[in-house]
């Protein structure tokens, strides 16, 4: 069984990032070492001010943005990068953000949260991923 | 007879939504003595196959698993490493 957990988080969409983060934490807890690296949109999500960020939904949830905003309060359902500091707080988690992306957006490492450790290119993280189970998402 | 089982350290975690359960009871094993037992309560569903599977999963023990009403259930785990 591969003890090395890794995910590409391209997406910046609320369900994607909600689902990535629960996957993060669940294989933290599961003892996984766990490789995030992102990119385009993940990568946006994770700018400072993410706090203030509106819910953002992709088209087949269109809509129902208030809906969901409601749900997740009245369920107590934490922010998803809550999950992302709770999968570091109980695992080997490390959060990579990718180079290329990064110069796209004409942003420096200091405009990211810090729980993204280090900016790195591409053959890095696929050298980290190594033998790991891995998701694009 | 079952020798009684004393409870170091209870933690309510009901409401708290997948995986907050388990990762309660995570920093709480993490910060617990060898031996100590913990309960965790949660509501959430998915701790019935979750917790189990942490447990085994880190070689520590599950005591029990009791109904506590409602859809919650109380976990028993004793920390044996």
């Amino acid at each position: 069984m591969a003890d090395k957990f890794a995910l590409i988080v391209e997406s910046g969409t609320t369900d994607k990032l909600m689902a990535a983060s629960i996957l993060t934490a669940g294989a933290a807890a599961m003892g996984k070492d766990v490789t995030v690296f992102l990119t385009f949109g993940g990568l946006l999500a994770f700018k400072k001010g993410y706090e203030q960020a509106p819910m953002v939904m992709p088209n087949e949830f269109k809509g129902m943005e208030d809906v969901l905003a409601q749900s997740m309060k009245a369920k107590n359902i934490p922010h998803w990068m809550k999950n992302f500091q709770d999968a570091k707080e109980v695992g080997n988690v490390h959060i990579y953000a990718c180079s290329a992306t990064l110069d796209m957006f004409d942003l420096k490492k200091d405009d990211l949260e810090p729980i993204v450790e280090d900016v790195v290119g591409v053959a890095y993280f696929i050298k980290e991923a190594e033998g790991a189970q891995t998701l694009f998402i | 007879m079952l020798s009684p089982v004393t409870i170091a350290k209870e933690i309510d975690a009901r409401g708290s939504f997948c995986p907050g359960p388990l990762m309660e009871l995570i920093r709480t094993v993490r910060s617990a003595a060898v031996g100590d037992v913990i309960a965790v309560l949660s509501s959430d569903p998915g701790s019935v196959k979750d917790i189990p599977a942490w447990v085994a999963k880190a070689n520590h023990e599950l005591v029990a698993l009791e109904d506590v009403g409602g859809d919650a259930k109380r976990f028993i785990v004793r920390k044996t490493h």
